[in-house]
């Protein structure tokens, strides 16, 4: 093992690190989004300063959360940054195409209900994990 | 691409997870390049071919070639 770069040690550090850092933002998001949405409903009632505030908070901790995505990402190898961007890109093009249908068909009256995006969010994050298992299935 | 990955960590005795922490990669994509599911990019490879001390041509093989 003498050959090896003396650095080898920081990689995975540095990984375990900025997994840690996302872990912390996105449970960050999640909570101030469920702050944001029963807060007004069951913590305050008809106090709007507060629930502004809930919302620029839940903004503000999603922002944090898409920079530490991004140093995560930057941080991966490049097979993983590979599985990465082929799942993110699969995600996010059925996320317009199918987002976009869902909502003509809504335009349309062609199904009575109102779109919800909270429908095209979980059509995003099925496509992305899905895509993800598969990508991981194929390299292995 | 086919490459002789898997013979050369065998030969120092190192398992996939070192060989993966000495690369900076995950254990993952050490699999993949020993297996020829994944090619790795030049960098990669240069960096393959400083840890074994051997060149590129040595370790990978063109599998278009000859």
């Amino acid at each position: 093992m003498e050959n090896k770069n003396i650095n080898a040690g920081n990689w995975t550090s540095r990984t375990n690190k900025t997994v840690h850092h996302l872990a912390i933002w996105t449970g960050g998001w999640v909570l101030t989004m469920a702050l944001a949405t029963f807060g007004p409903q069951f913590l305050w009632v008809d106090n709007q300063f507060l629930t502004i505030t809930a919302i620029v908070l839940n903004l503000a901790i999603g922002l944090g959360m898409i920079l530490a995505n991004i140093r995560h990402l930057k941080v991966l190898d490049e097979m993983m940054q590979k599985i990465q961007l082929e799942a993110m890109g699969l995600a996010l093009g059925l996320g317009v195409v199918g987002g976009l249908s869902y909502s003509l068909l809504d335009v349309t009256n062609i199904i009575s209900s109102d779109a919800e995006i909270s429908y095209l969010v979980i059509l995003i994050a099925l496509t992305y994990i899905t895509a993800v298992f598969i990508n991981h299935k194929r390299y292995q | 691409m086919k490459n002789r990955l898997k013979v050369l960590r065998a030969e120092r005795d190192w398992t996939q997870a070192d060989l993966a922490q000495a690369l900076e990669v995950s254990r993952q994509t050490v699999n993949a390049i020993e297996n020829g599911k994944y090619d790795p990019s030049l960098p990669l490879a240069f960096k393959i071919s400083r840890l074994f001390g051997m060149p590129i041509e040595e370790i990978f093989e063109d599998g278009e070639g000859s």
